[in-house]
């Protein structure tokens, strides 16, 4: 690990130098694997949260989860200087190609990490393909890339940023925290006939809710990417 | 819900990756159980301990396997009856 930062209270970005890195496709993960003195181990897979443009690092943003052995451990044992035990970059199904199409971001909590890969990769070829992303996150002090997102709303031209609150809300904000559901995406989604790609990462709840509501509003299921993982957001 | 099966066929990308010559998350099994066409990629996910049990979305039957020993791996695919690879066309020479 060469550098790290923390994103929230419970979130930690590994930046790690990995010697003859292939490079990655946004959306692609590695498998992490933590193996003890006595020969356990444990391996979990993390989404990239970088694009590979970035010049030859690859960072991981690591959600504390509550009693997950391996996320407690890459974000508060992890020392700066110390190796660890990745395999990949693997996975070729949630990945943005670059296509031409629109696309259509649906994060749940850390699901926003391979999103945010594609949002910089965009913005490392400025991309033209207008890009949506609607974010569902607790609370305001648990968003991800608060700055580097406000940042590129105002520099990537083509890109905007929905937030849904579940928990609560900023001062003045004109909607009440709740779960994402249809009125939140026949408002902020774009409608089928724009025919986006869709990529939605999030807990299962999040990502079967998020999918089913986007079938139902017309949406081609055979433009829905779904990648869901472990943990609340 | 468990915690066991809040994952999805993405995550067996490495393992495959060790078997398979191309990313097999992109291949659509179709299902010997109910015959919904399903990407591995997107299939419910249960282990990884002592295992991989990957399931039809559709119907839960079981449709895929993988149990890593070392020095082995384990692949029971007999859930599908087809899986159906993505590759590059091919190339006339």
């Amino acid at each position: 690990m060469a550098e790290s930062r923390w994103e929230t209270s419970s979130a930690r970005t590994l930046v790690l130098d990995v010697p003859d890195w292939p490079g990655h496709l946004p959306g692609q993960h590695v498998d992490v694997r933590l193996t003890a003195p006595d020969g356990y181990s444990a391996q979990r897979s993390y989404s990239i949260a970088s694009s590979w443009t970035d010049g030859g690092k690859v960072e991981l943003t690591v959600q504390r989860v509550e009693d997950g052995e391996v996320s407690s451990y890459l974000d508060d044992t992890l020392e700066v200087g110390q190796p660890i035990e990745l395999r990949g970059p693997v996975g070729g199904w949630f990945v943005w190609r670059n296509d031409p199409a629109p696309v259509l971001l649906l994060g749940g909590g850390s699901g926003v990490v391979p999103l945010m890969s594609m949002i910089r990769a965009r913005g490392d070829v400025r991309g033209k393909q207008p890009f949506r992303l609607i974010y569902s996150v607790r609370t305001p002090q648990d968003v991800l890339y608060a700055d580097e997102l406000k940042r590129r709303v105002r520099d990537d031209p083509g890109l905007d940023v929905h937030f849904a609150y579940t928990r609560a809300v900023p001062d003045g904000w004109p909607e009440k925290p709740g779960r994402i559901n249809v009125p939140t995406l026949n408002t902020h989604g774009w409608p089928p006939d724009f025919a986006p790609d869709v990529f939605i990462c999030g807990p299962t709840p999040f990502v079967e809710t998020a999918a089913d509501i986007l079938v139902a509003l017309g949406h081609d299921p055979k433009k829905i990417r779904t990648e869901r993982f472990g943990g609340t957001p | 819900m468990s915690a066991a099966n809040e994952l999805d066929g993405n995550a067996m990308a490495g393992d495959l990756a060790e078997i398979f010559a191309v990313d097999v998350t992109q291949a659509v099994a179709t299902c010997a159980g109910c015959g919904h066409p399903s990407a591995l990629a997107t299939l419910t996910l249960w282990g990884p301990a002592m295992g991989s049990v990957a399931r039809c979305p559709h119907c839960e039957d079981v449709i895929l396997r993988l149990t890593r020993t070392p020095g082995q791996a384990w692949l029971d695919l007999r859930g599908a009856v087809t899986l159906r690879i993505p590759l590059p066309p091919d190339d006339p020479e």
